[in-house]
């Protein structure tokens, strides 16, 4: 073993935690590069929504098909991976104390991103690749547009790689003492299913750039079978490291606890085992696949996967109440939610993500991903519904309030505007949650997606959708302005503070904040640390099983008024 | 207890706490339910997208469309053929860019297996205001055994984006009723 340079490190007054100049260099890297992403997107995602309210109808036809690849492009793969490639580098080196392996291949991959993302969308804004998001062949791009995703997914992949190399370092180097961190471990499931995504990535778009320059066949239905293999499974990579963050913001806003680390990391470990058969929830209704793999394969085998989503479903708010509880909240069966800090960005940002995600978002996905009951679902606005409570009010929104947090602690800054920061989560949040909402309410009177104009003007047959469509389409374009606000407020928040704003003082109290600046309350006074040793676990999670069990209702009704709808069309089979 | 940003000391493989074991074992049975459902529909429920699958040549499969027009043609409407298979046929339905053709005119209760597939990209056959939805890609063959289920002028709206007049592409279905007066016969 040649020696290793000597690095520098820096110790995080708030976390103790040694950090490793590289892996704080790395993170602001990627951080902007996300944000960067998310408003390139987000213009993109007003125009989209301005062009889908009929009442407005902002774009033409061909700007509103390339303004929606942008949109995808730059939200689901760009900006999500950039915000998780930078929790890779905050999970691994941050928390485990050490050093990041080889920072110049770190490097070497973020460049290989942020130029795979460039051309991607010098592509698409060139009207080069009006492919949407799925580009599914025979409709053709430039081949650059598929050689710019190709550079990005082959980038992701070494930055992955760095992330278990830092877990051996850290071993090795003996940074840290008994297993690593739950937060780790969850990062390490989505680490594992990004290595398994990025892989299908490469296997269905090098064959596809070589398709594109005439150098081979493409079978459109194995390529909807592979690209879904990267398609869906990306965002199962948000899902893993959005419940890691779930745990991260927990312990960080109000100490939460991990009531039983088999149980927790049980769960992880079925999503890396099965959450990657979701391929399958887009070919339901395909003419490529027979019933039984379907069956199989859109229930990841046998819901292990919404198995281990339930799991976290229960144990991140019974690990916030046991925090809470243990820390003398203890009256009733909620005072510790009342309590609870809900002027702490992260925190509201946290209680609106496990909420959306489970309610709106995992509820109907599971849903609509059954085998018959796709088939009311299926390409329509049920579907793009789902997964923006999934993805946005989901995933976005915990990126969101983790990223209060790492303005502090990694960049070392105040965060701008803090009133605006402090009820950000609640716009974002209520904003996310009419939008998908309405959308999906839209979708169960046939509304397709991805669709110019649902007034069918330019058709040959008048089409008459349900006089209700109108309305609520009114209410999803309202919810999604208000999101695209919260949005903004975010994007302002946080370049302001990290380029213009004022650094953090040291101390960090109250008193030496700038006005009109402030820090979340775990930064400013971090939980009290907790006694070690095990505690009774009787009566800490009175709260959480009452929620658990309105979330089990919900469930079970939600999915059987769905095969009522089903058994009320046209026989088929 | 340790928070998930701690590392945990030990041996940490420990019995669950009553509440969490129990809920574990509810929503594994409640997984369980999710998962039995779907067979269950095989047998039991009317609606499956089983169907008949095969790959086709997309010529091929627009010769079988133009040979069933020609056979079961009826009139005509825009230049487009309107076509009245017998009950039990087997009837064809083409997407391309950016039309469905031909318009079908079918009968409340009677049994078709209706082919689906496509000349050129993927296309989506949205059945309206039904909401009835399935994949149409170039090179398969989805035969799908249809029974309407009430009379009335339906339309086809394609729900996979196949190009700039993707929002045009729009096909009608005519079901009509023998027991009731012949409303939405064109």
């Amino acid at each position: 073993m040649t020696a290793v340079a000597p690095a520098s490190f820096r110790t995080c007054p708030t976390t103790g935690l040694r950090v490793h100049s590289q892996a704080d260099l790395l993170i602001k890297a990627h951080a902007v590069a996300a944000t960067v992403s998310l408003l390139v997107g987000g213009i993109a995602a007003v125009l989209v929504l301005l062009t889908r309210w009929q009442l407005i109808h902002l774009l033409p036809a061909d700007w509103f098909y390339r303004v929606l690849t942008v949109h995808g492009m730059s939200m689901l793969i760009f900006f999500i991976i950039f915000f998780e490639m930078a929790v890779l580098y905050f999970a691994g080196p941050v928390v485990l104390n050490c050093r990041v392996p080889a920072p110049w291949l770190a490097w070497i991959a973020f460049a290989l991103m942020a130029g795979g993302a460039l051309l991607v969308e010098w592509m698409m804004w060139a009207g080069r690749a009006d492919v949407l998001f799925t580009s599914y062949p025979p409709l053709r791009a430039d081949p650059l547009f598929y050689l710019g995703i190709i550079l990005f997914a082959v980038g992701a992949l070494v930055a992955t790689g760095q992330f278990f190399a830092a877990l051996v370092v850290a071993k090795r180097e003996r940074t840290y003492e008994g297993s690593v961190p739950l937060v780790t471990f969850g990062a390490a499931t989505a680490a594992i299913i990004a290595v398994i995504t990025l892989l299908h990535g490469a296997a269905v778009y090098i064959p596809t750039f070589l398709w594109s320059l005439g150098l081979m066949n493409m079978d459109p239905e194995v390529y909807r079978l592979i690209w879904w293999g990267l398609g869906h499974s990306s965002q199962q990579i948000n899902v893993a490291a959005m419940v890691s963050i779930w745990y991260l913001l927990g312990a960080l806003t109000i100490g939460s606890v991990v009531l039983n680390e088999k149980i927790s990391r049980t769960a992880f470990v079925l999503y890396v085992l099965f959450i990657s058969m979701a391929s399958a929830h887009h070919l339901l209704v395909d003419p490529g696949f027979s019933p039984a793999w379907k069956v199989w394969n859109t229930s990841y085998a046998m819901y292990l996967a919404v198995l281990a989503s339930m799991v976290h479903g229960f144990t991140v708010p019974a690990g916030m109440e046991a925090g809470m509880r243990l820390r003398g909240y203890t009256k009733g069966l909620f005072e510790w939610l009342r309590r609870a800090p809900w002027g702490d960005p992260g925190f509201s940002a946290l209680v609106f993500s496990v909420i959306i995600f489970g309610f709106l978002g995992g509820i109907t996905g599971v849903t609509f991903g059954t085998e018959q009951i796709n088939i009311i679902a299926h390409n329509t606005f049920r579907i793009p519904g789902h997964f923006h409570a999934t993805v946005v009010g989901g995933t976005a929104l915990a990126f969101m309030g983790v990223t209060y947090y790492v303005i502090p602690l990694i960049f070392r800054k105040q965060v701008a505007f803090w009133p605006l920061a402090r009820i950000q989560p609640y716009l974002f949040a209520a904003g996310m949650a009419l939008f998908s909402s309405a959308m999906m309410f839209a979708g169960t009177f046939g509304v397709p997606r991805r669709h110019y104009d649902i007034s069918f003007a330019d058709a040959p047959f008048d089409v008459q959708l349900s006089p209700a469509v109108d309305v609520i389409i009114g209410a999803m374009a309202v919810g999604g302005l208000l999101a695209s606000v919260g949005g903004a407020i975010y994007i302002v928040v946080t370049v302001w503070s990290v380029f213009l704003g004022k650094r953090l003082p040291v101390p960090a109290t109250a008193a030496t904040l700038a006005r009109g600046y402030g820090i979340p309350g775990g930064v400013l006074n971090p939980p009290k640390p907790l006694p070690p040793g095990d505690v009774d676990h009787r009566g800490l999670s009175k709260g959480t099983i009452v929620l658990v069990a309105v979330f089990l209702v919900a469930f079970i009704a939600y999915y059987f008024v769905n095969w009522k709808l089903l058994s009320a069309v046209w026989r088929v089979g | 207890m340790n928070s998930g940003l701690q590392s945990p000391r030990g041996i940490w493989w420990k019995p669950a706490g009553k509440a969490e074991r129990v809920w574990v074992q509810i929503a594994f049975a409640w997984c369980i339910v999710l998962f039995a459902m779907m067979p269950l529909w095989h047998f039991k429920g009317s609606q499956n997208p089983a169907g008949i699958r095969g790959k086709v040549d997309p010529g091929a499969f627009a010769r079988r469309t133009e040979e069933f027009v020609a056979a079961y043609r009826v009139g005509e409407e825009n230049g487009m053929a309107i076509v009245e298979p017998p009950a039990g046929a087997d009837v064809y339905l083409l997407g391309r860019m950016w039309s469905w053709e031909p318009i079908l005119r079918l009968r409340k209760g009677v049994q078709y297996t209706l082919h689906l597939s496509s000349v050129d990209v993927n296309h989506g056959f949205s059945l309206s205001p039904v909401n009835l939805n399935f994949q149409v890609v170039p090179g398969y063959d989805y035969g799908l055994r249809i029974t309407p289920t009430a009379a009335g002028d339906f339309r086809i709206v394609c729900n996979e984006f196949c190009g700039i007049n993707h929002h045009a592409m729009v096909g009608r279905v005519i079901v009509i009723d023998d027991a009731a007066a012949p409303r939405g016969a064109p």
